[in-house]
């Protein structure tokens, strides 16, 4: 049995609010496929930016707690985080307590006043979605699953920023063949490709979205969002592909926002790539929550024929 | 086309570095001054290393645009996006970091188009 087969789920908070559909989607693919998640007990914020920002130490700490209870109460050796944000922390957190005295000792500190055990730098492994399914299952077998190609389809696949950013916190990417590129990702193209997607050539998929400018400067979050949008409809997609909660709705905000504020409408339609593997596995638009996006992307699915 | 456009990429990364207090860099990064501005720009400032690819691919760009092929209109419009991307990034970093507008000119778009659609 593969190590992905049976993972610790670690959600986040985005999942369980804007970005539910990720969540039931991902649930959904991975019953599809026969992987097995086991959601992280008690689970807390991963530090998010917002602690980040303050003390990086805390951050730190806080991914740390989800690792240790994932490998010390619930005995598993790999966590799944499919959202962007945590994911980078959780692999920062890793790094910087493989790597960081102060981080050790901190940690420790806490965690002992806390009354949990202390995670240990390489207890567990830290995977995204795109990593379980990838290696989990691989573009051979999901090819054999599928029963709903989503020939046709154009797709735009966006990765934002903090999937290969920094490039030392990922020290399994940029491997070779068969490993995830930090600078040109493709592990996405290659799942959606494998469900009958046809990939578009899509230079800014790892551009920066304005999730961070979002508040403090909505006009160019719009801006970033509006050209990306742009792009992928000057590439010819007619969906854009997402794995980032903040990037999803950053994207699904910022297009209502453009043609409310700036007069500039897109028609470009955003799904997370869950929701594109589940219809493609057999599974209705609805169970993978396609009607809980704010971009509808159903009618381009019913177009296609493949809803 | 491309040359302008390449040029503009590096004016752009050239008023971040001027805005941190720097002298632009007149060296070269895989043949390059745009990846080598970029390399300055990011001392200091990991979150700078979020318009790296986009950087990277202006440069990439520009290589496939020497091949003059069948694509190259679709190729310069891309290039074209990429650099506004660039620009876009640069423009908030500045004024997150308080350094700044990055050019005179989005002020009119920020202040007055912005707030009359919004306010009408």
């Amino acid at each position: 049995m593969s190590k992905y087969q049976k993972v610790a789920y670690y959600p986040g908070c985005a999942l369980e609010g804007t970005a539910h559909a990720y969540d039931r989607s991902t649930k959904a693919v991975g019953k599809a496929l026969g992987l097995e998640l086991e959601e992280v007990k008690d689970w807390n914020c991963c530090g998010a930016m917002e602690v980040k920002n303050v003390e990086r130490k805390l951050q730190t700490y806080l991914s740390s707690r989800v690792l240790s209870i994932a490998a010390n109460q619930m005995d598993h050796k790999v966590v799944m985080a499919p959202c962007n944000g945590c994911y980078h922390n959780l692999k920062h957190a890793e790094h910087d307590l493989a790597h960081d005295a102060g981080s050790r000792e901190a940690v420790a500190r806490i965690s002992m006043k806390a009354g949990h055990e202390t995670y240990q730098a390489g207890q567990v492994e830290t995977i995204h979605a795109l990593d379980w399914i990838k290696h989990g299952v691989g573009e051979e077998e999901l090819k054999r699953r599928v029963k709903n190609s989503l020939k046709g389809l154009k797709v735009a696949n966006y990765y934002g920023c903090m999937y290969t950013r920094p490039r030392n916190i990922f020290p399994e990417k940029d491997q070779g063949p068969g490993s995830e590129s930090s600078t040109k990702p493709h592990f996405m193209d290659d799942l959606l490709a494998a469900a009958g997607a046809e990939n578009v050539d899509f230079p800014l998929k790892t551009a920066c979205c304005g999730g961070a400018h979002t508040l403090s400067d909505s006009d160019t979050s719009t801006k970033l969002v509006l050209n990306i949008l742009r792009a992928a409809e000057a590439a010819g997609a007619d969906v854009i592909a997402t794995e980032c909660p903040t990037c999803h709705s950053g994207l699904e905000m910022h297009q209502v926002r453009a043609e409310k504020v700036l007069g500039q409408k897109t028609n470009v339609k955003m799904l997370y790539f869950t929701q594109l593997l589940g219809v493609a596995l057999g599974l209705s638009p609805r169970k993978v929550g396609v009607h809980e996006n704010v971009s509808d992307g159903v009618e381009i699915l019913r177009e296609k024929n493949i809803a | 086309m491309r040359d302008a456009l390449l040029a503009e990429a590096e004016a752009v990364l050239e008023e971040w570095v001027r805005a941190r207090g720097e002298a632009p860099s007149a060296e070269t990064v895989e043949g390059f001054r745009l990846l080598a501005l970029h390399r300055q720009g990011a001392r200091g400032v990991p979150s700078f290393n979020a318009c790296r690819e986009t950087c990277r691919e202006i440069a990439y760009h520009y290589n496939l645009l020497a091949a003059r092929d069948e694509k190259a209109e679709y190729r310069e419009r891309m290039m074209a996006m990429l650099v506004e991307h660039l620009k876009l990034f640069v423009r908030g970093k500045l004024e997150v970091e308080g350094l700044g507008e990055f050019c005179c000119s989005s002020r009119p778009v920020r202040n007055e188009e912005t707030e009359k659609r919004l306010h009408g």
